[in-house]
């Protein structure tokens, strides 16, 4: 359980110094250790996080001001660049890679007060739904050890839901951060692309990712996006972000329009969550939204265009690995084309490779319209679908994953069925709309997810939208 | 072997003038560096790391665009090109492939005094991979990524060319572009230019199988390269072989081109948009500020060397400096064509040669060209010889005195004063009455004996125009 305060106070009662940050991050620390059967953390940062929350604690007794997360502990998914841990992705490739610089997203944290204590487990290069491709271990679920916290940011997940910290860092290019959310009962926000940079975050496909929180509560989510997002000169695909603060989310549900995705509500949900979702939309409605069926036509396209452009920029970003500058390289290699092949063959997982060779196909001369460009063309269509849909609605909802935590090992046999698991996330991230996954009950005691997106840079909406759910249930 | 007619296109990757590299705030001048010290994680191709556009090579390939006669496109993006090399540290090379920032354009060339126009294909931006060594018997090579991520703007011409005289022509039609367009430092020896230049040979209209030949770094070895390759695909054909579509190289030790990679290893590029770079957008009123700060262009200086009364040959001496070009222009401004056509005669004759022989260099002419223009005037007003003059012109363009002072220290300042003059040649008349007698009788030509006569008694100090009207007169002719 996460019994963290909400981090604006955490940070308030640190300014005060009613409370030590030295005092946050051994807690934070000592609940990693206690928490350690769960492997949601591939590594600690134990000197340099109590070496900050020291100068910190003295800063505060000199009277200086910290910021609005000081002293908060906090955990990102290990493809986050960072000091005091290697980065590695969870990979075998960037083991041992000692970041010569820090992301922004972790700078601007940084910059408020928080302490990063731990890097999370994930799918290496946050290739997965479930950390199962991690190329360490697999991370358990809090709530049913035998099931998988769901995934990429499955450690991140997973870390918020045990209360090892206030909040964790995940990564979304197809539903890596709302996934592990609705399989753990986090709150996992996707924002508008480019409202985070990506800077210092290892790249999978540079036009899908998005970086965001996951907390135990809404409020906390808006207050970690409001530190972490805008424009970076690092990112040119970043853009300015709302002058209004995403920590004001009274919105109102009068006057709402709330667009039900039909496609999302069919056949393949399972029952138990169709009817945990109806429930949410029902209770929105009571509370004075207006509820819509909405139809995205091409919707049912999207994981197919999404497994061809994903990876597509998979294979091209994932070519800087080769064994020659930093990471993994193969010793035992004789000639350079040797150097490249073994270090390349043994530093990446499997996934890894089959996203390679499909991202390699798709981009090769004679296959490159028939695949590449004609995912684009309904990439295309798809936004242009949003668009029109957002015309006639404010917000579009449905659930966050067809099923809920699958049992560890139940789908590795099975890369497509895997796949499937992104099916209702994938879109969000093809379209570049802001995403947010919230709790929304349970089915058989696994949580259930209830997604809700935004038109582009209505992410304070969203939240707003994500806060006033949440209020009805609490 | 000549029925083959040759056809000949050329690529050029142009290194821009820039502080910092294309995509990284790192410095851009590799020239004087340590390996690996001009690098940051974005060079490196360090996880997580992105590019950011510089900002001043949209105005570079603006420039550029109007230099070969044509305008940037509105709209333009940046494309990866993926092969794997220890100097590639991304594993792709971010180019422009299907949208460049440059369509079309031209070059005016002339070859042998005939105008001849080329096409271009277009021009696009791209970074520079880093540079790889490998020592003699090592078991290892070295990679510099210095040079990674400099900007470069690849310029290719249409299959125009016929002979080896006109690619070189191009090829220096376009370094003086670049150069007077301020795109470029056009430094050839540090690679600011290297050519890639395309030629096929055909007893036909039907083009024959082509070869590149890559990294040519002068203009020399283009000219070379593309001799040796008519000839040698020449000599192929007659023999019945084949020519073989490869990449090749140039050993100028050798001045031999050698093949490197036939077509069959040639790379499937996978090229698709870079994601991380937006499209390059540039409005009209940028453009049109670029187009109305334009430098002056090679043309327009020709046509300003032209009025002057300038030769084309002396014309193109001058272009390759292009300061020593603006100083001759703006002496023809201000002190009229004559005084600007014998400051370019010194320039393009005498001081040349200093210059080639190391005895001055044109910074010193530029920086003592006051000196110059007042040392011409003495000359043109008879207060100097010619020949005198050089012998203080290194003294003038080195020291930037007086050249009167130091003309009169070196007592070289010719005697105009008649009366002195007149005792010098009524005795030198006196000493040669023979040549007197012949003078008087017609033989016009032995006056100029009698002048040398007059220029040996005063050392050299005598005008000679003014000597001889006097002989004339004294002898009555």
């Amino acid at each position: 359980m996460n019994n963290w305060p909400v981090i604006a106070d955490i940070a308030k009662d640190v300014e005060s110094g009613k409370v030590k940050a030295v005092d946050l991050v051994k807690e934070a620390l000592k609940r990693i250790e206690d928490a350690s059967e769960y492997k949601a953390v591939i590594a600690n940062i134990k000197v340099r996080s109590l070496e900050r929350a020291g100068y910190i604690d003295e800063q505060v007794r000199t009277g200086k001001k910290i910021g609005r997360l000081a002293g908060v502990p906090f955990i990102a998914k290990d493809n986050y660049l960072a000091f005091g841990a290697d980065t590695t992705a969870a990979s075998n490739i960037l083991k041992g890679f000692d970041a010569p610089y820090q992301a922004t997203a972790i700078e601007k944290l940084e910059a408020e007060g928080a302490i990063l204590v731990a890097k999370a487990n994930l799918d290496a290069f946050a290739h997965g739904s479930s950390t199962e491709n991690s190329d360490y271990f697999t991370t358990l679920n809090p709530h049913d050890k035998t099931r998988v916290p769901g995934g990429s940011s499955g450690g991140s997940g997973a870390a918020v839901i045990l209360g090892l910290v206030p909040f964790a860092l995940g990564s979304d290019t197809g539903g890596s951060i709302r996934l592990p959310a609705s399989f753990c009962g986090a709150v996992g926000m996707k924002p508008t692309y480019g409202l985070v940079s990506r800077s210092g975050v290892v790249a999978m496909a540079s036009s899908l990712d998005c970086m965001g929180p996951l907390t135990s509560n809404v409020t906390d989510a808006g207050l970690i996006l409001d530190v972490m997002s805008g424009r970076d000169p690092l990112d040119s695909t970043t853009i300015e972000r709302d002058y209004i603060s995403y920590t004001k989310l009274d919105i109102g549900l009068k006057g709402k329009i709330i667009g039900v995705i039909k496609e999302y509500m069919g056949d393949g949900l399972d029952g138990n969550i169709k009817a945990n979702i109806q429930t949410a939309i029902n209770n929105l409605e009571t509370a004075g939204a207006t509820i819509k069926e909405i139809s995205l036509p091409s919707l049912p396209l999207a994981l197919a265009v999404y497994y061809i452009i994903c990876p597509a920029e998979v294979s091209s970003n994932l070519s800087r690995y080769d064994g020659q500058r930093y990471g993994y390289s193969a010793k035992d290699a004789d000639t350079l084309d040797d150097s490249y092949e073994l270090s390349r063959e043994k530093g990446f997982g499997a996934e890894a490779k089959r996203r390679i060779m499909i991202g390699t196909y798709v981009l090769s001369s004679g296959y490159y319209d028939a695949y590449y460009n004609k995912a684009q063309t309904v990439r295309t269509k798809l936004i242009n679908e949003f668009q029109a849909a957002f015309k006639e609605v404010d917000f579009l909802a449905g659930p966050t994953s067809p099923s809920t935590a699958f049992k560890i090992g139940e789908n590795t046999s099975d890369p497509l069925k895997m796949y499937l698991t992104d099916i209702m996330t994938v879109a969000a991230n093809l379209v570049g709309v802001p995403a947010i996954s919230v709790p929304c009950g349970t089915s058989d005691g696994l949580p259930v997810g209830l997604q809700l997106m935004a038109p582009q840079q209505k992410d304070r909406d969203l939240l707003g939208l994500a806060k006033a759910f949440e209020d009805l249930n609490t | 072997m000549s029925s083959y007619k040759a056809t000949i296109g050329i690529e050029c990757h142009v290194q821009l003038k820039t502080a910092t590299k294309l995509f990284a705030a790192v410095s851009n001048d590799a020239r004087a560096a340590e390996p690996n010290t001009l690098i940051s994680h974005i060079c490196m191709g360090m996880p997580g790391s992105l590019p950011v556009l510089n900002g001043k090579v949209i105005e570079l390939a603006t420039k550029a665009a109007f230099a070969l006669g044509t305008r940037p496109q509105a709209f333009s993006k940046f494309d990866r090109k993926h092969y794997f090399y220890p100097d590639l540290p991304k594993g792709y090379q971010i180019s422009q492939f299907e949208q460049p920032i440059i369509l079309g354009g031209h070059i005016n060339t002339s070859v042998e005094g005939k105008p001849k126009r080329i096409n271009l294909t277009r021009a696009h931006l791209e970074e520079d991979a880093g540079k790889s060594t490998h020592p003699e018997g090592a078991n290892y090579s070295l990679v510099d990524l210095n040079r990674a991520g400099t900007p470069l703007i690849e310029i290719v011409s249409e299959p125009e060319m016929h002979s080896a005289a006109e690619a070189k022509a191009y090829a220096q039609e376009l370094y003086l572009l670049m150069k007077y367009a301020d795109v470029s430092d056009v430094d050839l020896y540090h690679g600011n230019m290297r050519f890639d230049v395309n030629v096929s040979v055909s007893k036909t209209e039907k083009l024959g199988t082509r070869t590149e030949t890559k990294n040519l770094n002068s203009f020399r070895s283009v000219e070379k390269a593309i001799d040796y390759e008519i000839v040698r695909q020449s000599d192929l054909l007659d023999k019945g072989k084949e020519i073989l579509q490869e990449t090749r190289g140039w050993d100028d030790t050798k001045q031999k081109t050698y093949s490197q990679r036939s077509k069959e290893d040639s790379h499937d590029y996978r090229y698709f948009p870079d994601p991380d770079l937006p499209p390059i957008v540039i409005d009209e009123k940028f453009i049109s500020v670029i187009e109305n700060s334009m430098p002056q262009l090679p043309d327009e200086l020709r046509r300003q060397f032209e009025k002057i009364g300038l030769d084309s040959s002396q014309a193109e001496t001058l272009l390759y400096e292009p300061e020593i070009s603006k100083f001759v222009v703006e002496i023809s401004d201000s002190h009229g064509n004559k005084t600007a056509k014998t400051i370019a005669n010194w320039v393009t004759g005498e001081i040349q040669h200093l210059v080639v022989d190391g005895k001055l260099d044109w910074q010193q002419v530029l920086t003592n060209s006051k000196s110059l223009v007042k040392l011409v005037s003495l000359v043109d007003g008879n207060l100097l010889s010619s020949t005198a003059a050089k012998e203080v012109l290194v003294d003038v363009l080195t020291t930037g005195s007086d050249p009167q002072a130091i003309a009169e220290s070196k007592n070289l300042i010719q005697e105009s004063d008649e009366s002195a003059l007149i005792m010098i040649i009524e005795q030198v008349i006196s000493d040669n009455q023979k040549a007197a007698e012949d003078v008087r009788n017609g033989e016009i030509k032995v006056i100029g004996f009698l002048v040398g006569q007059v220029m040996k008694a005063s050392q050299g100090k005598a005008n000679p125009t003014i000597v001889q009207n006097l002989i004339k007169k004294l002898l009555g002719v």
